[in-house]
């Protein structure tokens, strides 16, 4: 089981609180954990990946177990304890404010 | 009774206010999709209840939302807006070519007749259509294959479709306006364009009555007289008595011909109402006055509207989508500002009031006459 934390405008979006949780089979992936969640929720679509190309969004980051992943390959196994579910994966809208 | 509702679109998400036919007393609703930006919210025009919200930000990029029962609740629609064919490119900002990237909504319109069908214009410029009430869309390939495309530049708010005006007697005929591309029609549903520029004088372009590169900021239709059109450029004013073929420009004594707002009271087609803007460089009123102008002579004579509005120290815009005419018969007339104002007139422009003072800055304003 994959434990999975959105972003506060996406759990309005998608109606969900706290974490969302997903069984994924084989080895999670960030691609195999997107699709899984896209497909439950479909109106994620598009909001942390481009429609066509599937490339993450620039302002969208992953993380988990205080690294960040969002460089990482989508198809490189994320870490044991993102697997295990000790650990959730975290989808973080990146710092990207502060005009004035 | 009757009475109205404004649908407003603003920086950090959408407000509804609402009230009956006197327009004194507001009930404001909101925000709903607070902390996104709402480009616009339109309305069917067959279906009063059936909502449309084009909702953006830049870390989640585009939603489109609908609602069955007048904004009490929401549903997710269809976001994918994906070119027709190789998107190929535009000009860019440096006059090179770059390619076209769908970046958001700016304004939703829907069918006069089925509120299942919606027009979307989008940035970079093309325009989209749905007819399943929103889950997806499809671009009118024609408008930006018609020839020109390949040379429409951004202003400097993108490259965006911001108009789109539907001609209540010829379903076929539809008008749309690009920044910074110009005007354009389409005679047979959409599937070719032509640019309807000639009249147009830009002297920020190197060919001041070029085809297309006019800085188109809004159109106007008042739907008793869908031929006559009047466009605020970014400078000069303009009117066209002949569906856009020929523009004369209207701008008379106005204190500056600058803006970005217009519209045209709902019962007199030659009552035209703008927000003059001190310049380009310098987005508020002149002299620190917020005035709405109102020409009763299809332009060129106009004359000041300032009772209710500040009349000292007002710095704010009014945006090109952000005002709206209902159809009482006593034509309201709606604006918003950068600085979270909306005013309301119940009178014609006569007389104004705050319906709300400090919303986050306004995109857009559009209103329903309800029965």
């Amino acid at each position: 089981m994959i434990r999975v934390v959105l972003p506060a405008h996406l759990r309005n979006l998608a109606k969900v609180n706290g974490e969302v949780e997903l069984e994924i089979e084989g080895q999670p992936t960030q691609r195999s954990v997107l699709d899984a969640l896209e497909a439950r929720y479909p109106m994620l679509q598009g909001t942390l990946r481009d429609h066509v190309t599937r490339q993450r969004r620039p302002f969208v980051r992953f993380f988990a177990c205080e690294e960040d992943l969002s460089h990482d390959s989508p198809d490189k196994p994320l870490p044991p304890q993102v697997a295990s579910g000790t650990e959730p994966f975290l989808i973080v809208g990146a710092i990207a404010g502060g005009y004035r | 009774m009757s009475g109205v509702r404004v649908l407003v679109g603003t920086k950090k998400g959408a407000f509804i206010l609402s009230a009956d036919g006197k327009r004194e007393k507001w009930d404001v609703s909101g925000p709903h999709f607070g902390g996104w930006e709402i480009y616009h919210v339109k309305a069917s025009p067959v279906d009063p209840n059936r909502l449309y919200v084009s909702q953006s930000t830049g870390w989640h990029g585009q939603l489109i939302q609908r609602s069955n029962d007048a904004g009490k609740t929401w549903e997710p629609a269809g976001n994918k807006f994906i070119y027709d064919g190789v998107p190929g490119t535009h000009m860019w900002y440096d006059g090179t070519p770059h390619p076209w990237e769908f970046k958001r909504v700016w304004h939703i319109e829907p069918s006069l007749t089925d509120p299942d069908t919606i027009y979307a214009g989008v940035e970079d410029a093309a325009l989209f259509r749905s007819t399943d009430g929103a889950q997806t869309w499809q671009e009118l390939p024609g408008l930006r294959g018609h020839g020109t495309g390949s040379r429409w530049q951004p202003g400097a708010g993108g490259l965006c479709l911001h108009t789109i005006l539907l001609d209540p007697s010829d379903p076929n005929r539809i008008f749309i306006a690009i920044s910074a591309a110009g005007a354009f029609r389409t005679d047979d549903g959409g599937q070719t364009w032509r640019p309807i520029n000639k009249g147009l004088k830009s002297t920020y372009i190197p060919d001041p009555d070029a085809e297309v590169g006019h800085c188109v900021h809004h159109i106007a239709m008042n739907p008793s007289r869908p031929g006559v059109l009047f466009m605020q450029k970014h400078w000069d004013v303009m009117r066209s008595d002949n569906a856009g073929d020929l523009w004369t420009e209207v701008s008379g004594n106005l204190p500056t011909d600058f803006g970005f707002a217009i519209d045209i009271h709902a019962h007199e087609p030659e009552t035209v109402y703008v927000v003059p803007i001190k310049s380009d460089s310098e987005h508020y009123p002149p002299e620190g006055k917020l005035r709405v102008y109102r020409s009763r002579t299809g332009g060129n004579e106009w004359e000041p509207l300032t009772k209710g509005l500040p009349q000292s120290n007002c710095f704010v815009n009014v945006l090109r989508d952000a005002m709206a005419v209902d159809s009482l018969d006593s034509c309201g007339i709606y604006f918003g500002t950068s600085g979270g104002q909306v005013y309301a007139s119940p009178n014609a422009g006569d007389s104004w009031a705050p319906i709300v003072r400090d919303l986050p800055a306004v995109l857009s304003v559009e209103v329903q006459t309800l029965p």
